[in-house]
């Protein structure tokens, strides 16, 4: 399974406070683009071992608290904290690359 | 950068021409690779598909899932890389992507199309805040919302019919006075008591604050303006064929689309295309995935041509 389960409980914890990067996957059971991201994404967690990042996955429905505050309206979303701010926001299925880019640049 | 990867056989695009393409490929025994942006293109999204023969109703999802494992079987690989720039040196083809250089006897185009976008102002401002290409991708996310669905075919009909499912309101806006789309989801669409279609009228602007909140449109044979409150705009006013990768390589007609023959082959030698991206006249699963299937055997005749064999055609005899 991709990285670490999130919810609106563990969020402040596990992503606002940590002093890693943490990219934070959105997305539901319903979404056919987050279906086809999971095996990038176990992929990256694989590729970013041992790395200065946390590779976490939310729940849209399930947690609508967080995933409105930061207006998400489209899935999957992809949002990069650091030090308890968006430092970078993308959206739709993409590359492994594409996303490991805006890792690398960020830690 | 290392040394370019070596494949017999290229495929770029991994929707139903793309690993089909893979399937007949790699079971004629050849180094076969798909480069991909992502898994299945359209079809993925197409929700619930009730057409591809012999399969009854199942999620375009799930019908590309099992073409996957099936060019997997046969010995495909698939790499999940965005493909930059497509070149030729000699009688070998070279495809680069952000961290790697692959080169091929054969390549074949499988690429697929586009989202047309609507151009009007505030669309590419509140894409994805409220702005969607993809409404069985986002369509939940507007649960007891207004929405609005832009277009008059297929995809515009299907999108009204599943978001009256979970939006308080939906107005379905064409610039025509009929849809193009399938009778059938007409006639569902029409005894919906939350869909409301506004003929002859076009979408102007999408205005809000920091998500959409209401859309501007005009009615194109009186010019009265009206403005719409709403959530979301759902954008399905059909696709365009992006290729100015290939520009350089292959022929293309006016509309972006590849050339090609009855047999796939496009008008460079060891180029073949399939599917959308080509300029064949209907963009179906089934069509695409049969289109894949003569790329491939095409492109394994090219190569048996040019290694001093002959291969007839399939279905009996020499010739």
């Amino acid at each position: 399974m991709a990285g670490i389960e999130i919810n609106d409980s563990s969020f402040e914890a596990e992503v606002l406070k940590s002093d890693k990067l943490v990219l934070v996957d959105i997305w539901a059971e319903w979404c056919t683009p987050c279906k086809i991201m999971l095996p990038v994404m176990e992929e990256l967690v694989k590729d970013n071992e041992g790395k200065a990042v946390k590779i976490a996955k939310m729940n849209i429905d399930e947690n609508q608290s967080t995933t409105q505050k930061y207006n998400v309206m489209s899935i999957p979303t992809f949002l990069f904290f650091k030090n308890g701010e968006v430092v970078k926001q993308s959206i739709g299925a993409q590359s492994k690359e594409e996303l490991q880019k805006v890792i690398d640049e960020n830690i | 950068m290392s040394a370019a990867r070596e494949y017999d056989c290229i495929i770029i695009g991994a929707g139903a021409a793309g690993l089909t393409a893979a399937i007949y490929a790699a079971r004629r025994t050849l180094k076969t690779v798909v480069l991909t942006k992502d898994l299945g293109g359209q079809a993925s999204i197409a929700g619930l598909v009730e057409n591809y023969p012999g399969l009854g109703k199942e999620t375009g999802l799930n019908i590309m899932e099992r073409f996957k494992k099936q060019a997997e079987e046969y010995g495909a690989e698939i790499v999940y890389r965005e493909v930059n720039q497509i070149g030729k040196k000699g009688d070998q083809f070279f495809v680069k992507t952000a961290d790697n250089e692959f080169s091929s006897k054969v390549i074949i185009l499988a690429f697929g199309l586009t989202p047309r976008d609507l151009n009007v102002p505030g669309e590419s401002e509140f894409k994805n805040k409220g702005v969607s290409y993809c409404s069985t991708c986002d369509g939940p996310l507007f649960k007891d919302k207004t929405v609005a669905v832009v277009g008059g075919g297929n995809s515009a009909l299907d999108s009204a019919e599943l978001l009256s499912k979970i939006a308080k309101q939906v107005y379905l806006i064409h610039r025509g006075d009929e849809f193009r789309g399938e009778k059938i989801v007409l006639s569902k669409l029409k005894e919906r008591d939350n869909v409301l279609m506004l003929m002859n009228t076009e979408i102007a602007e999408i205005s809000g604050g920091g998500i959409v909140k209401a859309i501007k449109v005009i009615n194109n044979q009186t010019s009265e303006a009206m403005e719409i409150k709403c959530d979301g705009v759902f954008v399905e006013v059909g696709y365009i064929a992006k290729t100015e990768i290939v520009k350089d390589l292959v022929e293309r007609n006016e509309r972006n689309q590849i050339k090609i023959n009855s047999n796939c082959e496009t008008s460079c030698p060891g180029v073949f295309a399939a599917g959308d991206v080509t300029d064949i006249t209907y963009k179906q699963i089934v069509i695409s995935a049969g289109e894949g299937a003569k790329a491939a055997l095409q492109a394994y005749k090219f190569l048996q041509h040019k290694a001093g064999k002959t291969v007839g055609v399939d279905w009996g005899g020499k010739n």
